[in-house]
């Protein structure tokens, strides 16, 4: 399914400075492996050595909170948006 | 001068130049000022402090800014008030409230951090300032912002308490009310922050605002005599307050300025927005984070960005945490105010609420000493108590009818319904 990847600042420099990327995936963990693939150093900077997320990312699917769905085995479909965030705080 | 060797990643320890960023490139985690120790043991003393303005400024070596401060000159500095009322009613010797519901200009500690961050938003050379807010981080950026003369763009979530709203319009900033709760302002504003070149204290700004909250735990420990209290209870809501209470003591410690360290910090929450407290009650390995419902909203932060470190600090100074439903929290802000006359917020609630339980499941011994921290004024969420007040009494100009419908009727302090 191709969707769209909002990418952060700090990971720019490894999508030739884009802001947003398409992939083709069905999961999050699809669309992490697609991203290491035409981007590659991006995996490991949002996962640790067990290939998990790390846990100062957040990813969001269509502006939900993957955690809050299937993390990540959470299904994507076609036209769906992806967005890496880094955590923040605030008050 | 200042004494900021740079700013370090929480997680890896990798090392950044003193600039507007605030997450490591390499593995997300957050970054942290990071301070020349050496160096400030030779220079910061006690005396060097007692001589500095009444003002959180009087800790500016430990502050990450170069020159002068330009902001927030009369911010903190607030009481810490010994509540014997508060205390005779619990049956606990020793409790003090740091009270920053009186804090200057917007009646929060976010005065603090807000001071610290326009000031260095201007060494930037920032000319546009701009915060994604519960409430009392937009009064205190708007408000120190217009004093500053700064541009201000800020970002809030749509079902914000009147006072709160009324106390972000009236310095004339853009405000802007997002149609969704506070982690959906915080993700845009995160957007928002990487496209536009402002200065936004809690996302580029962040690492320089944070260290201004621990000028709360610097002014208890200085105000106790150089020393820190056997419990303290802070609420959360990123986490970020209690851990740099922690850093402060540390610090101090570090600095030689107090003798030992022996706090144990407790994690306040409440009921409908726990993810803290939760995963150090149930010693989780991580934090889950939550859809928010409760009527503090200045805590009502779903996916706490300092949530671990918090759980850290609590764990390493033995402490514990608790939760408050909304009904306790309401009885909290009342306790406080009947015993000692402090109108303290939902968060103040929260705060007076687990003090007491855990008072209650012997967790605080009747023998210590305990500062409640108290972050923020009860008038910015009155929406939170006005139906649990008893009401006034009216009478007629006349002094039968006082002495008919008062005085005969009353007991000392009690109201009547209304007929």
């Amino acid at each position: 399914m191709a969707i769209t990847v909002r990418i952060p600042t700090p990971l720019q420099k490894l999508t030739r400075d884009q802001s947003e990327v398409s992939v083709v995936a069905t999961t999050i963990s699809g669309c992490i492996q697609a991203l290491e693939q035409d981007y590659p150093g991006i995996k490991e900077r949002i996962c640790d050595e067990q290939g998990n997320l790390r846990r100062f990312v957040n990813v969001f699917l269509n502006e939900e909170d993957i955690r809050f769905l299937k993390k990540e085995q959470t299904p994507i479909k076609d036209g769906d948006e992806v967005s890496i965030v880094p955590a923040i705080a605030g008050g | 001068m200042g004494y900021v060797k740079g700013l370090k990643c929480r997680e890896c320890a990798r090392i950044y130049p003193v600039e507007a960023i605030y997450v490591c490139e390499y593995c997300f985690g957050s970054l942290e000022v990071d301070y020349d120790y050496d160096q400030l043991k030779k220079v910061v003393t006690k005396k060097r402090i007692e001589s500095g303005p009444a003002s959180l400024w009087r800790y500016r070596d430990l502050l990450p800014i170069n020159g002068e401060p330009t902001v927030g000159f009369y911010s903190g500095f607030t009481p810490l008030v010994k509540a014997n009322r508060l205390a005779e009613e619990l049956g606990v010797r020793e409790i003090y409230i740091k009270d920053d519901s009186s804090c200057h200009p917007t009646l929060s500690f976010k005065d603090r951090v807000v001071a610290v961050a326009l000031s260095k938003a201007k060494e930037f050379g920032f000319d546009t300032v701009a915060c994604a807010s519960t409430g009392n981080l937009a009064n205190a950026v708007a408000a120190h912002g217009a004093w500053a003369g700064l541009k201000r763009y800020i970002f809030i979530p749509h079902d914000l308490e009147r006072a709160k709203v009324i106390g972000t319009l009236v310095y004339s900033p853009n405000l802007i009310m997002v149609r969704g709760n506070y982690d959906d302002v915080n993700r845009l504003c995160s957007e928002v922050a990487a496209k536009y070149h402002w200065g936004f204290v809690n996302i580029n700004i962040r690492p320089y605002y944070a260290e201004g909250s621990k000028t709360y735990g610097y002014e208890i420990a200085e105000q106790l005599g150089w020393r820190t209290p056997d419990h303290l209870v802070c609420p959360a809501a990123s986490g970020s307050l209690l851990t740099k209470i922690w850093k402060a003591f540390k610090e101090f410690h570090k600095l030689g300025l107090i003798d030992s360290v022996k706090t144990s910090l407790h994690c306040a929450q409440p009921a409908g927005c726990s993810p803290i407290s939760d995963a150090i009650l149930s010693k989780s390995e991580s934090i889950r984070p939550v859809k928010p419902k409760t009527i503090a909203k200045s805590l009502a932060i779903g996916n706490p960005a300092d949530g671990y470190y918090a759980r850290d600090a609590v764990q390493q100074s033995g402490g514990t945490a608790g939760i408050a439903s909304d009904q306790e929290i309401v009885e909290g802000i009342q306790l406080l105010a009947r015993t000692e006359g402090i109108f303290t917020e939902t968060a103040g609630g929260v705060t007076m609420a687990v003090t007491k339980k855990l008072i209650e499941q012997g967790k605080i011994r009747k023998d210590q000493s305990v500062v409640i921290a108290i972050t923020g004024n009860g008038l910015k969420t009155q929406e939170a108590i006005q139906s649990t007040l008893t009401s006034a009494l009216e009478i007629a100009p006349q002094l039968k009818s006082f002495e008919e419908r008062v005085l005969k009727n009353t007991n000392a302090g009690a109201g009547l319904p209304r007929p």
